[in-house]
């Protein structure tokens, strides 16, 4: 077996693995680490896919920031998990009778279904070692760049906008008005006038105001 | 020979496992909020596996697309819970009726 071929079957086996990890470990920064960890796996998956750009993001972005919001969600709630984690041997049938109807519906129509022929294509399927980056061409990181940022351009900035969205609809969620507290009015300051804040008397010698 | 086939059946195991996640996880809705994530990354599995075996880097462009929704959801999820904790003091959403009557 190559090395690609034993680095897939590490990637697969931890990916599934540390997936069900998620769903039935006990405490939930438990199940954010193996979140963090199925990521990882997957994103070794897709450098073996040959997918590198797409494989850092999964890092950085996944990783870097998702993971750890959940993890601080997880740590800044006070709740008692293990009473969340009651109802779990009664739901256990229902959510293993789903999953593998789900699994079954899938394989069915990925067996029944088929790639178009040879013949039907202008370019050749790759397969296998294939799947990895042409040498002599650009990387995957500048391919890409050149067709998001031409074709897609658009799709480009829509993401940016949705990501701006939830960017201001979390602050707006979570923005908890304080009182008691001084602070800054710069409304106030702005539209004070000279007059009101400042008065010129001339004072006679001897005399005071 | 590790082809397309692998990876479909990696991702479709890691769909259903989000799926099953959703069922026996009804209360908590952290760990419903991480299978959903779950699924979305079987999807992008799925998408980035057929723009490598096609040749078109296309599939890659929407796995991105993907991967953008699924941060943004992800971000507003945890926030609309960290509300319903302030409101409530608890997370279990088996019996979350704010919006009754």
């Amino acid at each position: 077996m190559t090395f690609a071929g034993i680095a897939f079957w590490a990637f697969a086996i931890s990916t599934v693995t540390f997936g069900l990890m998620v769903i039935l470990a006990r405490n939930p920064v438990h199940s954010v680490l193996c979140l963090i960890t199925t990521f990882i796996s997957v994103a070794g998956l897709f450098v073996l896919m040959g997918a590198e750009y797409l494989a850092f993001l999964l890092i950085i972005v996944y990783v870097g920031a998702v993971a750890v919001l959940f993890l601080f969600v997880v740590m800044m709630l006070d709740v008692d998990f293990a009473e969340l984690k009651s109802g779990f041997a009664d739901y256990l049938p229902y959510g293993v009778i789903v999953g593998v109807v789900l699994l079954v519906n899938i394989g069915l129509v990925v067996a029944a279904w088929q790639l178009p022929t040879e013949d039907q294509r202008t370019q050749p399927y790759l397969t296998g070692a294939e799947m990895t980056a042409n040498p002599e061409g650009p990387n995957n990181a500048e391919a890409l760049g050149m067709v998001l940022y031409t074709d897609y351009i658009h799709y480009f900035q829509i993401a940016g906008m949705v990501l701006l969205v939830a960017m201001i609809g979390a602050i707006i969620l979570t923005f908890r008005e304080r009182k008691g507290i001084k602070k800054q009015n710069a409304g106030d300051q702005v539209a004070r006038k000279r007059e009101d804040a400042v008065e010129v008397v001339s004072v006679q010698t001897g005399k005071g105001i | 020979m590790i082809g397309l086939g692998h990876y479909l059946t990696v991702a479709a195991i890691l769909f259903a496992i989000g799926a099953c996640g959703i069922f026996i996880n009804r209360k908590n809705v952290i760990i419903i909020l991480m299978s959903i994530e779950l699924m979305l990354l079987a999807v992008n599995i799925n998408l980035v596996a057929f723009s490598q075996f096609l040749g078109d880097l296309v599939g890659q462009v929407f796995a991105f697309m993907v991967l953008t929704v699924a941060a943004a959801e992800a971000a507003i999820g945890l926030a609309i819970l960290v509300t319903f904790f302030r409101n409530r003091g608890d997370i279990a959403v088996d019996d979350a009726n704010l919006m009754k009557n």
